[in-house]
C-alpha cells in the first residue's frame, strides 16, 4: 500500500527543526503549541497564552475582538471608540462585515467611525467630561437607538470609568440605550479576550430587553458567531427563508439591536464561530433555555447537515421535507461547481491559520475540492477550540484569563423555559447524534499525522512554506504578501481576498471558483525572467 | 446611501471626531522605520497596535509588513515593560536578524511612562544587542499629533542615532523625503541622477515597498537608506527637507547636530513645487538643470493646456497630509481649479499660513486642521455647496458614491486599488500622471452620466 500524502510529508520532525531558530526559552514554550494530531488519541496543544514579546504574530488585541469582531457589524448602534484616534481608524469598514439596511430612513453608522481622539490633556486630566460631550453630540446629531462605549489602552490606565459614564448618560437620554466596554487592548492574550468581554456586555446591556418579536414562522433560530464577512449571513439568512424558519437575531452579521434584544425568544442556538460567542450561546441556554449546537455554513455538505440538524430538532415534516427540497436543489448547482473545480484541485494541499473557527470549518471545503490540509491553526483560540469542549474543566486558569470578567447567570425568573426536556435532547443525541452545549473541536477533524500550530508565527510559516511547499495558504493580510513573495497563492481567509460570499451552498459555489482560479492562476510560473530560467541556453556567435 | 446619516447642518462638534482625516502617530513611525535598510520596526505596546499598522501598511502597499510588538499583558501595564521589550530585541535579533531594530512608543507605554533609553541601555548591558547591531527608539505617544507627526519622529530619530560629522565634508545633498509612496522617491532620485548630483535619500521606501515577485520572500529587501549612508548625512553640505510636517524637525536636528544647512521645500507635487525643488537642488548642488528636465516640464504643461477647458474653475474637495496638500493644492490652483475645501486632521500653524497663501484668490475656499477636521465636517460643506471633483484616501469613496462626484485617490491609505506605488505623482511626469487621473475621472464620469446625446466622440 503507498503512503498518503500527509506520510509522504512526514512533518513529526518540524517541532524540532524550526524552535532551532530560537532562544532556549522561546523555543521550550513554542514547542507546547506545535503538534502533530492524532484524531483518536488527541494531544494537548498548548492555546491562549502570552505571545513572546519580539515573535512575529497574527495575533491582535482585546479592543480588536470587542468592537472589531462582535460589536462593529451591528448597524444601528452608534460605537464610539474611546481614545486616542488610531484604534476607531483601524477598525473602520477594515473588516468587511457587510449589511443592509433596506430602507433609507433606517439607521445604519456602519460606514462611520466614531472617536473621541484622545488628546494629551485627556490623558492628563481624564477623559469621561469629553467622553460625555461626544456621547451628547451623538445624540444631537444622530438620534441613534443605542451608543456603545469602547475603552482603548489608556483608558483603563488612567482610570476612566467608561461604565459610569454610560449610567449618567443613560440618565440624562433615558431613550437611548447607552453602555461600555472595558475593552483595553492589554487585557488577555489575544482578540480573545474581547469576544468575552463584549460577550458579557451583550447578555448585561441587550439580551432580553424586548420579548416582543413577532414571528413570521412557527419556528425561530439565533445563528450565533455569523459575521456577515462579504455577505456570508445573507446567503444564510435566504436559506432560512426558503425553509420557513425564522432567524431572530444574528450575531451580529447583518443584526439590529432589536436582534440582540429579542434573541432570547428563539427555540435553538446555531453557533457558527464557537471562540468568539460561546459564552452567549451558554448565557442563553442558562438564563432562557435555549439549548445551542454547534453548526457550520462553510462547506456544501456542512450545510446541508446543519440543516438537517434544524429539522430534526424541530422534529416537523412538512419542515424536515422542505429542507431536504431545498438541499436537492441547491445540490445541483453545487456538484456541477464541483466536478468542474476538482479537475484542477483534487491532490492540491492547504494550511490554514485563521481565527477561532474558521481554520476548522474551511478545511470541509477544501475537502470538498479534494484537497488536503496539511497544516492548520488558530490565531486566537483556546485548548477546547483544538481539543473539544471535554478539556474545559482540565485548562489550567492564568493571570490573564483571570483578568476578563466572569459573569455567572441565572435561569430568568420569569422566562426560564427549556425549550427541550432532558430527555428529547437525550433523544435528539440517541437518534441523530445531535450533540447539545457541545463542540467537538478541529483536531477530531483532522487527519493522523497532520501537524496543528497554535498562534503561528512569522518564523514558523517561512518554515512550513519552505519545507512542505502547500499549493494554498490561508491566513490574513499580514501574512498574504509575504506567502505570495514565495511563489505561493494566498488566500485571506479573514476578508476574503473581497470575495465571497462563502458560505451555505451559493458560498461553496464562490468558493470552489476562487481555489480553482488560484490553481490555475498562471503568473506565479512567470516569477523568472526567460534568461534566468535553468533551461535558458545562451548563444554566441562563433566568428573564428 | 451609504453616508446617510450626514447632513448638511453643522453643530459646534468639540468632542466627537466623526470620519477622521488622520491616524495615530505610531503606524507613521513604523512606516519611516521601513525606508531603512536590514530595519525591523517594533511596536512597545499592546499587540493589537502592531496588528493594526501592519495590517493597515500592507493593505496599502500589498507588500510584506514586518514589525515586532512587545505584546503587552495587564501586568507589564502595571508593572511597566522593560521585562517586555528586553525579550523582545533578544527574540528579534537571534530570530529576524536585523541590522537595526527601530523601537516606537504607543499611547499605552507612554501613559505608564517607560523610559526606552533606560530600557535599551538594559538591552545592551544584558548582551541582547549583537555586536556591530544597534537599537533605536522615538516616542509616539498616539494622543500627541497624529500619523505625520510619528513619520516625522521616526525620521528625526535616524538623525539622533545616526547621523555623524566627522571633518571629511563630502560634496553631497541629503534629502529628508516627507511621507510618500516609493514611486515617489524613485522619481525624486531619478531627478536627482538626471541632475548629475550625489544624493542621500532618507528614509527610501524604494526597492522596499514596491519590491520585485520572484519566488523569494526577504525580509530585509534590498532598498531603504543603510545604516552607512545614514551616518555619513553629517558629512553632507546641504539637506532639502521634503514636506514641512515629515522633516523639518530632523532637519533642524541634523543642522544642531552636524552643521549641516537645510532648506524646507514642498514635496515636489506640481510644476511649481517642482520647479521649486530642481532650482534649490540645483543651486545647492552647482550643478545645470539640464534641458531634459525643461522639456519634460513642457510636456506637463502641453498636457494641462490641451485639458485646461475640462479643468479650469472647477471646484475640488480634498483631504489627507499637510506636506501632500499644501503643493497639491497650490498645482489646482496653477491649473486654474478651484480647490474649494480642504481638511487634515493633522494640526499644523504652517499648513493654515501656507493655505491662506495658496487660497488668497479663490475667497469661498475653506480649510481646516487638527481636531474636528474630519471627514464628516469635509462631507457637510460639500452637502452644504457641492464640488466638481474629490481627491483623498479610499475612505472618500463613500462621499464620491454618495455625491456622486469624480474621485481621484491620493494620500493614506489607499486599500482600494493597486499601483499607487508604482505611478509618482512628484516631478513633472507624475504631474502628467495627476493630471491624466483627474481627467479621467471627469470625463469616465461624463461619459457616464451624460445625456446620449451629449456623448462626445473627441476631446
Amino acid at each position: 500500500m503507498g503512503k498518503t500524502l500527509i506520510e509522504e510529508l512526514n512533518m513529526s520532525k518540524f517541532t524540532e527543526e524550526v524552535i532551532k531558530a530560537y532562544p532556549s526559552k522561546v523555543a521550550k514554550k513554542r514547542a507546547k503549541s506545535i503538534v502533530v494530531n492524532d484524531p483518536d488519541s488527541i494531544p494537548q496543544i498548548q492555546s491562549n497564552v502570552r505571545t513572546i514579546p519580539g515573535i512575529i504574530t497574527q495575533r491582535g488585541c482585546t479592543y480588536a475582538g470587542c468592537k472589531g469582531v462582535v460589536l462593529g457589524p451591528t448597524r444601528d448602534i452608534i460605537n464610539i471608540t474611546h481614545g486616542p484616534i488610531g484604534c476607531g481608524f483601524y477598525s473602520w469598514l477594515t473588516r468587511r462585515n457587510q449589511t443592509r439596511a433596506d430602507k433609507p430612513e433606517m439607521d445604519n453608522f456602519i460606514p462611520y467611525t466614531f472617536s473621541t481622539d484622545m488628546q494629551d490633556s485627556n490623558i492628563v486630566f481624564g477623559g469621561e467630561e469629553k467622553l460625555k460631550v461626544a456621547i451628547r453630540e451623538a445624540i444631537e446629531l444622530f438620534d441613534p437607538k443605542g451608543i456603545a462605549i469602547f475603552s482603548t489602552c489608556p483608558v483603563g490606565l488612567i482610570g476612566d470609568d467608561v461604565h459610569r459614564v454610560a449610567r449618567q448618560m443613560k440618565e440624562e437620554f433615558p431613550g437611548v440605550n447607552i453602555f461600555g466596554f472595558s475593552c483595553e487592548g492589554y487585557r488577555g492574550v489575544s482578540q480573545s479576550a474581547g469576544h468575552h468581554i463584549a460577550n458579557n456586555g451583550l447578555y448585561k446591556n441587550l439580551i432580553g430587553n424586548n420579548d416582543n418579536y413577532v414571528r413570521k414562522n412557527k419556528y425561530a433560530v439565533n445563528v450565533l458567531g455569523e459575521y456577515n464577512i462579504g455577505g456570508d449571513a445573507f446567503v444564510i439568512e435566504d436559506l432560512f427563508e426558503r425553509i420557513g424558519v425564522d432567524i431572530v437575531a444574528t450575531m451580529s452579521g447583518n443584526s439590529t439591536l432589536e436582534q440582540f434584544e429579542t434573541a432570547h425568544t428563539a427555540d435553538f442556538s446555531l453557533v457558527m464561530c464557537h471562540r468568539s460567542i460561546n459564552y452567549v450561546a451558554e448565557m442563553l441556554e442558562t438564563s432562557f433555555g435555549i439549548p445551542w449546537a454547534k453548526a457550520n455554513f462553510i462547506g456544501a455538505e456542512a450545510t446541508a447537515k446543519t440543516l438537517r440538524k434544524v429539522g430534526q430538532y424541530f422534529g416537523d415534516q412538512e419542515l424536515i421535507d422542505r429542507i431536504e427540497v431545498v438541499i436537492a436543489d441547491e445540490m445541483i448547482a453545487v456538484k456541477a461547481a464541483i466536478d468542474k473545480a476538482r479537475t484542477k484541485t483534487v491532490g492540491k494541499t492547504a494550511m490554514m491559520f485563521v481565527g477561532g473557527s474558521r481554520a476548522h470549518h474551511y478545511q470541509e471545503l477544501f475537502t470538498e475540492l479534494g484537497m488536503e490540509t496539511t497544516v492548520a491553526g488558530y490565531e486566537f483560540g483556546h485548548r477546547d477550540d483544538y481539543e473539544g469542549r471535554r478539556v474545559i474543566p482540565t485548562i489550567k486558569i492564568d493571570a490573564d484569563s483571570r483578568n476578563i470578567e466572569e459573569i455567572t447567570v441565572y435561569p430568568d425568573a420569569t422566562r426560564y423555559n427549556p425549550r427541550k426536556s432532558e430527555e428529547e435532547l437525550a433523544q435528539l443525541k440517541e437518534a441523530f447524534d445531535i450533540e447539545f452545549n457541545e463542540y467537538k473541536g478541529m483536531m477530531t477533524d483532522m487527519k493522523k499525522g497532520t501537524l496543528v500550530i497554535d498562534d503561528l508565527s512569522h518564523h514558523e510559516m517561512e518554515k512550513l512554506i519552505e519545507l512542505y511547499k502547500p499549493d494554498v495558504f490561508c491566513a490574513g493580510i499580514k501574512e498574504k504578501y509575504v506567502v505570495q513573495k514565495m511563489g505561493i497563492p494566498m488566500k485571506q481567509l479573514h476578508n476574503y481576498d473581497n470575495g465571497g460570499p462563502y458560505a451555505a451552498f451559493a458560498g461553496a459555489i464562490n468558493f470552489y471558483k476562487d481555489i480553482e482560479m488560484i490553481a490555475c492562476s498562471t503568473i506565479f510560473k512567470q516569477m523568472k525572467a526567460p534568461w534566468e530560467r535553468e533551461d535558458f541556453v545562451e548563444a554566441e556567435y562563433v566568428f573564428n | 446611501m451609504l453616508l446617510r446619516h450626514t447632513t448638511a447642518k453643522e453643530i459646534d462638534r468639540k468632542a466627537l471626531t466623526i470620519n477622521p482625516a488622520k491616524t495615530c502617530q505610531p503606524v507613521g513611525a513604523m512606516y519611516a522605520a521601513l525606508g531603512i535598510h536590514g530595519c525591523l520596526p517594533h511596536s512597545h505596546g499592546s499587540q493589537g497596535c502592531c496588528s493594526y499598522h501592519r495590517s493597515a501598511l500592507s493593505r496599502h502597499f500589498r507588500e510584506p509588513i514586518m514589525a515586532g510588538t512587545s505584546s503587552f499583558s495587564e501586568g507589564s501595564s502595571v508593572f511597566g515593560g522593560s521585562a517586555n521589550l528586553v525579550q523582545a530585541i533578544d527574540t528579534m535579533f537571534t530570530i529576524y536578524k536585523p541590522e537595526v531594530i527601530a523601537v516606537h512608543t504607543t499611547c499605552l507605554s507612554e501613559t505608564i511612562g517607560d523610559d526606552l533609553t533606560q530600557i535599551i541601555s538594559k538591552a545592551n548591558d544584558d548582551g541582547c544587542v549583537p555586536e556591530g547591531k544597534q537599537v533605536i527608539y522615538c516616542n509616539t505617544p498616539s494622543y500627541v499629533g497624529t500619523h505625520v507627526t510619528g513619520y516625522s519622529n521616526q525620521v528625526a530619530a535616524f538623525i539622533k542615532f545616526f547621523s555623524t560629522a566627522t571633518p571629511k565634508k563630502r560634496n553631497v545633498i541629503n534629502i529628508a523625503a516627507g511621507w510618500m509612496e516609493p514611486s515617489d522617491m524613485r522619481e525624486i532620485k531619478r531627478l536627482a541622477a538626471v541632475m548629475e548630483t550625489r544624493t542621500i535619500l532618507f528614509p527610501d521606501m524604494t526597492d522596499v515597498l514596491d519590491a520585485p515577485l520572484d519566488g523569494h520572500y526577504k525580509m530585509y529587501p534590498t532598498g531603504g537608506t543603510t545604516v552607512a549612508e545614514m551616518k555619513l548625512t553629517g558629512d553632507s553640505k546641504f539637506t532639502l527637507g521634503l514636506g514641512q510636517s515629515c522633516t523639518e524637525d530632523a532637519c533642524i536636528k541634523l543642522e544642531n547636530k552636524c552643521k549641516v544647512k537645510f532648506e524646507m521645500l514642498d514635496i515636489p507635487i506640481g510644476f511649481k513645487a517642482t520647479d521649486r525643488f530642481l532650482m534649490s537642488l540645483s543651486r545647492h548642488a552647482n550643478v545645470p538643470i539640464p534641458d531634459s528636465l525643461s522639456d519634460e516640464r513642457g510636456r506637463l504643461i502641453d498636457l494641462i493646456s490641451d485639458s485646461s477647458k475640462y479643468l479650469y474653475g472647477k471646484r475640488v474637495a480634498l483631504f489627507g497630509d499637510p506636506d501632500t496638500l499644501i503643493p497639491l493644492t497650490e498645482f489646482l490652483v496653477s491649473m486654474d481649479m478651484k480647490p474649494v475645501y480642504i481638511v487634515t486632521g493633522t494640526p499644523s500653524k504652517y499648513f493654515t499660513e501656507r493655505m491662506t497663501e495658496i487660497l488668497k484668490d479663490i475667497p469661498e475656499a475653506k480649510f481646516k486642521c487638527g481636531e474636528m477636521a474630519d471627514m464628516f465636517q469635509l462631507h457637510q460643506w460639500i452637502k452644504q455647496e457641492g464640488v466638481d471633483l474629490l481627491i483623498g484616501n479610499t475612505y472618500g469613496k463613500y462621499i464620491a458614491r454618495d455625491e456622486d462626484l469624480p474621485f481621484v485617490r491620493t494620500g493614506f491609505p489607499i486599500a482600494d486599488r493597486p499601483g499607487h506605488n508604482y505611478f509618482a505623482k512628484t516631478g513633472y511626469d507624475g504631474g502628467a500622471n495627476l493630471v491624466k487621473q483627474i481627467m479621467d475621472a471627469f470625463l469616465d464620469h461624463f461619459d457616464r452620466t451624460c445625456l446620449e446625446e451629449k456623448v462626445e466622440w473627441q476631446l
